[in-house]
């Protein structure tokens, strides 16, 4: 006997992901979801874009990682307030699903802050898979992982909204291309904006934060 | 890495299918789609499957998985092809903006329930 199901694996996380947007529309706030490998600087890439944005806009971060409260430590400093989910109480999980985002944003508070990033785990495949009702989604790339993990990890860098090639201060003791790290970038994804930068230098930082205080403000009408 | 999940949540989706009144079910075949794009690894999935299934009307159950191509359209020039590497630029216009029309896909789509005698 054959029973016919035609439904999405992934439908439950789908449906969360669906009532996370809605509460973050009701709550005005913008919400980034921002995912690379593990090592590209995506927390020092934020401690400077939060320092750099407040208090003009009011940030908060939900940190995910399968161990440590390290990151949640750095980022606190920048006055953000901050939310550490350690996925290894729940499996160890290589990515952060919609119902635990909601929970997090819950217990931070939403309703006095303008800007929610959800620093993803360290991770190039897994988190391009589940929708945890974010705004938009950023891919950080370090030049020091080569020019063509774009083409290997294609994914991650079809559903992202916005890219930051990072680190580009090390660009004179590597082998590597910039301008090819960017254009495989685009090959996978044509008009995939991309910020080139440095979190450590600074260098390159205006760019990428008027793209995001657009977006904050095209959303909440805060910040500008 | 993440096909735990999956697994979870189609083993879910196919319990729940099973009529009720069905006495000792037992699962034959689980069909799937899967779109190429999907990062599902199938030797993961159906590890992670096996494991999970162990004492229940899916245990020894098959997967049988339909991947799909991943198929691109062009908004900018009309055109639609078959992407086989992990380059999405149009071959006509060279630019354009790309949107997927398959390739994503992580479905079920039916049970096949052992005939009971």
């Amino acid at each position: 006997m054959e029973i016919k199901i035609q439904k999405k694996v992934l439908e439950a996380n789908e449906t969360e992901a669906e009532k996370n947007r809605k509460f973050f529309k009701k709550e005005n706030v913008f919400v980034l979801n921002m995912m690379s490998s593990p090592g590209s600087g995506k927390t020092e890439t934020l401690c400077k874009t939060l320092t750099r944005l407040m208090p003009g806009i009011r940030a908060g971060v939900i940190v995910g990682d399968i161990c440590t409260t390290n990151d949640a430590d750095r980022l606190v400093k920048t006055g953000a307030r901050v939310i550490q989910i350690n996925t290894d109480q729940f499996g160890g999980d290589c990515h952060l699903s919609a119902p635990l985002v909601m929970d997090s944003a819950r217990k931070i508070g939403c309703e006095d802050i303008d800007l929610l990033i959800v620093e993803n785990i360290g991770n190039l495949v897994c988190p391009a898979e589940f929708d945890i009702g974010e705004d938009s989604r950023a891919v950080v790339l370090s030049v020091t992982e080569g020019e063509d993990k774009p083409l290997k990890y294609p994914l991650m860098f079809r559903v992202a909204d916005v890219a930051i090639l990072n680190k580009i201060d090390l660009l004179p003791y590597l082998d590597v291309d910039r301008n090819l790290a960017v254009d495989n970038m685009k090959k996978v994804h044509p008009h995939l904006p991309v910020f080139e930068m440095s979190a450590k230098t600074e260098e390159g930082y205006e760019p990428w934060l008027d793209w995001l205080k657009i977006k904050v403000f095209e959303k909440t009408g805060k910040g500008l | 890495m993440h096909e735990m999940g999956i697994a979870e949540q189609l083993v879910q989706i196919a319990l729940d299918a099973i009529p009720k009144d069905i006495k000792n079910p037992k699962v034959d075949i689980i069909h799937l789609k899967i779109g190429k794009l999907a990062s599902v690894v199938e030797h993961s999935l159906t590890f992670c499957f096996e494991i999970i299934t162990k004492d229940t009307a899916l245990e020894n159950a098959r997967l049988e998985i339909d991947f799909v191509p991943v198929r691109v359209h062009c908004k900018s020039c009309d055109h639609s092809w078959e992407v086989t590497g992990p380059v999405f630029q149009c071959p006509f216009c060279k630019d354009g903006d790309v949107e997927m029309i398959s390739g994503r896909e992580i479905e079920i789509i039916s049970l096949e329930l052992e005939e009971t005698p």
